[in-house]
């Protein structure tokens, strides 16, 4: 774990800003030849810079955040509507931009109705929760080289924990609502939420166990191969699981509009809407920027800026998210939680054992002041990318043999398609 | 002051209070709104009953049947949630602890494996 002052660029800036008087702020050292100026805040109130910094940092990042979340709405829509052949918003403001900014607006002067058998303050609560547990992610994410709110030593235990509380929102607006739909919606999501929640954090362990820490900057720089390629498993696993979690297409019958209205935010109108909606979408963004650090380096990348590499690569992922909506057809729930349980979980743990049994074949031990580790090398890497690739492909084919998830199914979907076409 | 663990914590802390103050402040303003008439507040009896696709809701609360196999989900979640737990440090520490602790977990796997592969023989995890 490194002190803030040494890792965090804005951190560092802002807090030696105000409190680098002599004696005040020792940790405020000069950098190379440039002399550190005295501080604007008196002796004894570091406490002060200090949330300052923090403060700094922290708005800088959920500000960005909201404001994507917000765009982001109107690019799944855009890019949805050009798959459907269709031209999408493009009213308000050049090419219908402003689209996010108009919703907002109209959301705020909706009426707001809470039905009259409703818990009003769970009622009221569940937006707010499922909002916070996605800016509380934030506070992990490397969004740039040495650009963090904290580089926590369980990183990625941290957002595992922070997004189980998800599940509970859902589950708080669905039993508030007093609706037997928003009911079933909560239901659904309870249990298809924590049924994929451990093959996804199951997918990690393999990452964990070859960068040898849970924290982020850790795993980006444990990356000299980026583990999409050294573990395509686990990536395949995070990705189905995670676009689960977040109750996307093709899992999204947790909202399924043709079955239970629109779930457990069935009853939600104005700005509780407006709220579940930009918490749900930031949840994809934070996803796509968590797969992009897990398993594509992170910040990491030749000649441009680490922050624009880092957006490159989290819209990338985005765009993934809206193609796979685009594309699946809705599954059953019995599918759903099959899928989870007899095609994820088997490959999480065959993943997990691969890369463990790997790690104790390639790695040379290596003895330092740190303890006994594992020195995995550029060549020992891809030579570990080869051999996954191919158990890969041999485990998801396999499994889908064994457990009849390929042939059964998509014969079933087919005559469906075919009875819908009249042929 | 900077103490290396509560300062990471500190800021933790800050934005978890950023976290609930950004979308309750959403609601409130748009509470606020309704006070200065830029949003309509009129609630009605047949506004306020819940949506069920405009058939009157019969009875009170949300009290409906569901499926008990989500219970099964529930408590197949808490077992293997359990082994999530134990596996995490393991996998921080496996590169110093080597072939002991990977014969360790196989076993420890197993035995949870075995636990699922009798739930699926079971049918447990089917609907039919």
């Amino acid at each position: 774990m490194n002190s803030l002052l040494e890792s965090n660029v804005i951190f560092r800036n802002v807090y030696c800003f105000w409190a680098a008087n002599p004696g005040n702020a020792e940790q405020c050292t000069p950098v190379g030849a440039v002399a550190v100026k005295d501080g604007l805040l008196p002796g004894g109130l570091e406490w002060l810079a200090y949330v300052m910094a923090g403060l700094s940092v922290i708005l800088l990042i959920v500000n960005v955040y909201l404001v994507f979340a917000a765009l982001y709405t109107y690019v799944d829509r855009r890019v949805l509507a050009k798959f459907q052949g269709r031209i999408g918003p493009n009213r308000v403001g050049p090419f219908g931009i402003l689209q996010p900014l108009a919703d907002g607006i109209k959301l705020m002067t909706k009426e707001d109705l809470v039905p009259a058998g409703a818990d009003r303050w769970i009622f009221n609560l569940a937006p707010v929760v499922m909002m916070s547990s996605g800016i509380l992610v934030l506070a992990v994410l490397p969004f740039g080289k040495d650009s963090f709110v904290v580089d926590l030593n369980i990183g990625i235990l941290y957002v595992f924990a922070i997004t189980g509380v998800n599940t509970l929102a859902m589950f708080m607006a669905g039993l508030a609502s007093a609706n037997r739909y928003a009911m079933f919606g909560g239901m659904r999501a309870v249990a298809q939420l924590i049924s994929y929640e451990i093959p996804v954090v199951l997918s990690v362990v393999g990452i964990v166990m070859m960068a040898g820490t849970m924290s982020l900057v850790g795993i980006v720089e444990a990356q000299k191969v980026p583990f999409i390629f050294v573990q395509p498993l686990a990536f395949f696993v995070f990705i189905a699981g995670s676009s689960a979690e977040m109750n996307r297409s093709p899992f999204d019958q947790v909202e399924a509009e043709g079955e239970i209205i629109a779930g457990y935010h069935t009853e939600y109108s104005g700005m509780k809407f407006g709220v579940f909606q930009a918490a749900e979408f930031g949840a994809v963004l934070i996803t796509s920027a968590l797969i992009a650090t897990l398993f594509l380096k992170g910040w990491e990348g030749p000649f441009l800026p680490s922050h624009v590499w880092f957006l490159l690569k989290l819209f990338f992922f985005a765009f993934i998210f809206i193609w796979i909506r685009a594309t699946l057809p809705r599954l059953r729930i019995d599918q759903i939680m099959a899928y989870a349980w007899k095609f994820l979980l088997p490959l999480s743990l065959i993943n997990i054992f691969v890369v463990a049994a790997e790690v104790l074949l390639l790695g040379d031990q290596i003895t330092d002041s740190s303890g006994v580790s594992m020195d995995l090398t550029t060549s020992d890497m891809w030579i570990m990318a080869g051999i996954n690739v191919v158990v890969a492909i041999v485990a998801v084919i396999g499994l889908a043999k064994i457990t009849g998830m390929d042939a059964r199914e998509s014969t079933k979907v087919a005559n469906v398609t075919r009875v819908i076409k009249g042929t | 002051m900077l103490d290396n663990y509560f300062q990471q914590y500190g800021l933790v802390a800050i934005l978890s209070v950023i976290a609930v103050v950004i979308p309750a402040s959403m609601l409130l303003l748009s509470w606020l709104a309704s006070f200065i008439r830029l949003r309509p507040n009129k609630p009605n009896p047949v506004k306020s009953q819940v949506y069920e696709c405009g058939v009157e809701p019969i009875g009170k609360g949300s009290w409906a049947q569901f499926n008990f196999r989500y219970y099964v989900y529930a408590l197949l979640f808490v077992i293997f949630d359990v082994e999530t737990v134990f596996i995490y440090p393991w996998a921080v520490k496996y590169q110093s602890l080597g072939l002991f602790a990977l014969v360790e977990m196989l076993i420890f796997v197993l035995i949870l494996v075995v636990g699922l592969a009798y739930a699926w023989r079971k049918r447990a995890l089917e609907w039919e």
